[in-house]
């Protein structure tokens, strides 16, 4: 069937022959080109504009406490006085948390997946982690509600004031009023939520470091452990570096999951166990009912704020990996 | 098979002609979330009755639609609080307040060995949610409360962290029982900077936290605690009487104010006089534009507010929102010819 679809193929006239696709195919790149480039240049359009309406409608807010919205420690709708440190704050700390937790465990298990498991179990075990991905995030606040906040009022939260709640520096990290919710209920929530990100394309990246490159390591005899991470991992750091900047992402961007469990009391306090609240959970929850103009123009320039946290971050995440480029592995 | 689609699709085109002949009106509101069960179902109730007339309602919260009814993107809004002077000196055309249900809110507590309910005097409400009273065994709890075993343990507070109605006639309250609420926090708003207390979101937030967090107290709105069968306690009123909050209480809190309601609408019925009135309740508003050019909307609009205080109040109990008073109803029925 198929030869003889070849055979015609052939015999007709060479215009609308495979000669003619072939010719219109390699023309095809401007085409191509274009198409790409229009798309590429909408993304950066998108985010200019995306910024400029930030800007514009935070402009209110801005002239009224220009630097100081990021010192000022209150919020407060009916005085008409906003500050952005506390919410700042909590989307740092609660960030830090999660990736604290979801990094070790995440790289961990994409070297396992990757080099040490049977190739069956890795794919069958990637395709579930997939799946976590995509729960939507209302979910994992369920979860949080449900599971994670009970257990570290009751069980968690006081083993920790007990444990290193008594050792010097680290002790103020773990003591007061435990409720349950707060700053590391929200962090270890969001590691949950990240963890999928970090082991889906790390794995991937470490399955792409050529054969070549473990055989030789194996060759000079070093032993399969050092052969992963001595020159598996730091060829695959690039990557392994977007997957943890791709969590982070998410972590300071996610607001429902946050809000369900953070406790939404905007403070800034050294202990993880207290209530806090952060920028994205803030904005989610109180731009419905922001009735005054000002109320509203600060609601925007938190999330232009939110907006700038993610840029420098991402920045100082690519300075990372080029001062880390010197120390073997792939050339960056 | 190909005949029948033809024959369906030939149908259901002299249906939407037919439709479009009879001029079937769109109306688009947006606003309150707290009366948008009775909303959903007058609405739908009186396109039952009215095929031409549709109303299709957001319920994306209060401070959204004024700004959506302000931006001209929606025929009608609603709210759960009174457009402040500001916000209506701001719109470019008059906005009148129509009251359509009535909603109170209780306090919520969850205290390990007590089962009854409590009484709540108006200055230990205050007072916890100031931060002043910061024990359950406090002084101006035990002495409304006799025979009842109250633990000495810290009281965890737990209010709304989204902007809510709820909030807004809670913080209402407050500012007028107590002038150290009014000159801390401010009058009655949305959202508020909490002296104390942790935020959960809407009322299933707030009691989730109750429930969750021993000797715990919030604040929740009473038909959501009535639906869930959710304990909730007595508060002291302008009379001195401790009041559980029940429907015909919070009618009553209406109809004892109703003198004093203005020609606007435009009122807080909070700690309203009278012996039997349950102190925190509060109208929820439709905001209708007082001109409107399109005379087919316009008609609409008035025809449902009719039938709305009439017909439409019926459904209210089965949903548990409060009547409106009487005499509510009368002022509101001659203040329609307002629309023009």
């Amino acid at each position: 069937m198929s030869a003889a679809a070849t055979t015609i193929a052939h015999e007709v006239p060479p215009q609308a022959g495979p000669r003619a696709f072939l010719r219109r195919l390699r023309s095809g790149d401007e085409i191509a080109h274009l198409i790409t480039l229009t798309f590429s240049a909408l993304i950066l359009l998108i985010t200019s504009m995306l910024v400029y309406e930030l800007w514009v409608n935070s402009h209110l807010s801005r002239v009224k406490f220009g630097w100081m919205f990021f010192w000022t420690r209150v919020w407060d709708p009916n005085f008409d006085n906003f500050g952005a440190a506390p919410f700042i704050y909590g989307t740092l700390v609660t960030s830090a948390v999660a990736l604290c937790l979801a990094v070790p465990l995440g790289l961990a298990s994409a070297i396992f997946l990757s080099e040490l498991a049977p190739r069956k179990v890795s794919d069958v075990i990637s395709f579930l982690i997939d799946l976590l991905a995509a729960v939507p995030s209302v979910i994992y606040g369920l979860l949080g509600i449900f599971i994670v906040v009970p257990l570290m009022r009751t069980t968690i939260g006081p083993a920790l004031i007990h444990t290193l709640g008594n050792v010097p520096y680290i002790g103020a990290l773990f003591h007061g009023p435990n409720y349950g919710v707060g700053f590391l209920t929200a962090g270890i929530v969001l590691a949950i939520m990240v963890v999928p990100f970090i082991i889906s394309v790390s794995r991937e990246v470490l399955l792409t470091v050529p054969r070549e490159q473990r055989e030789a390591a194996l060759a000079m005899g070093a032993t399969r452990w050092e052969s992963t991470w001595k020159v598996v991992v730091p060829w695959a750091r690039t990557g392994i570096m977007g997957s943890v900047f791709l969590a982070l992402a998410r972590a300071l961007g996610e607001t429902m999951a946050v809000t369900m469990v953070i406790g939404n009391a905007p403070s800034i306090v050294a202990s993880l166990l207290s209530p806090g609240d952060t920028i994205a959970s803030t904005i989610a929850s109180q731009f419905t009912e922001a009735s005054g103009e000002l109320y509203l123009s600060s609601l925007i320039e938190l999330g232009l704020v939110l907006f700038l946290i993610t840029f420098i971050l991402n920045g100082m995440a690519r300075i990372l990996i080029v001062a880390t480029g010197r120390g073997g592995g792939r050339p960056a | 098979m190909r005949k029948s689609l033809l024959v369906v699709s030939l149908v259901l085109g002299l249906v939407v002609a037919a439709a479009a002949q009879n001029g079937t009106i769109l109306l688009n509101a947006a606003g309150a979330t707290f009366p948008y069960p009775i909303y959903s179902k007058w609405f739908d109730v009186y396109h039952n009755a009215h095929p031409n007339v549709q109303i299709n309602y957001q319920s994306i919260g209060s401070g959204g639609g004024i700004r959506q009814l302000q931006a001209g993107t929606v025929d009608f809004g609603a709210s759960d609080g009174p457009m402040s002077d500001e916000q209506l000196s701001q719109s470019k055309f008059k906005i009148l307040h129509f009251p359509t249900v009535l909603g109170a809110v209780v306090p919520t507590y969850n205290i390990a060995g007590v089962s009854g309910e409590l009484n709540f005097t108006q200055k230990a409400l205050a007072g916890i949610y100031l931060g002043t009273i910061t024990k359950w065994d406090d002084a101006e709890i035990a002495k409304a409360n006799p025979g009842v075993k109250l633990p000495n343990a810290d009281i965890v507070v737990v209010h709304r962290s989204d902007g809510s109605g709820t909030t807004y006639i809670w913080t209402d309250f407050l500012a007028k029982v107590s002038d150290d609420w009014k000159n801390k926090v401010g009058k009655a708003a949305a959202s508020v900077n909490w002296p104390v207390g942790l935020g959960g979101k809407g009322n299933e937030g707030v009691t989730g936290l109750v429930k969750q967090t021993p000797n715990a107290i919030g604040y929740i709105e009473l038909i959501y605690a009535v639906q869930n069968n959710i304990p909730y306690g007595k508060v002291q009123n302008a009379a001195g009487n401790f009041v559980k909050a029940d429907l015909p209480g919070v009618t009553a809190a209406a109809a004892a104010d109703a003198k004093n309601i203005p020609e606007d609408f435009r009122v807080s019925i909070t700690n309203a006089a009278g012996p039997k009135v349950y102190p925190i309740a509060s109208f929820t508003w439709l905001l209708i534009p007082a001109q409107i050019q399109d005379a087919a909307k316009r008609e609409a609009i008035k025809d449902f507010l009719k039938w709305m205080l009439t017909e439409g109040q019926k459904y209210n109990e089965g949903l548990t929102y409060a009547q409106l008073p009487k005499d509510v109803i009368a002022r509101e029925t001659k203040a329609i010819s307002l629309i023009q």
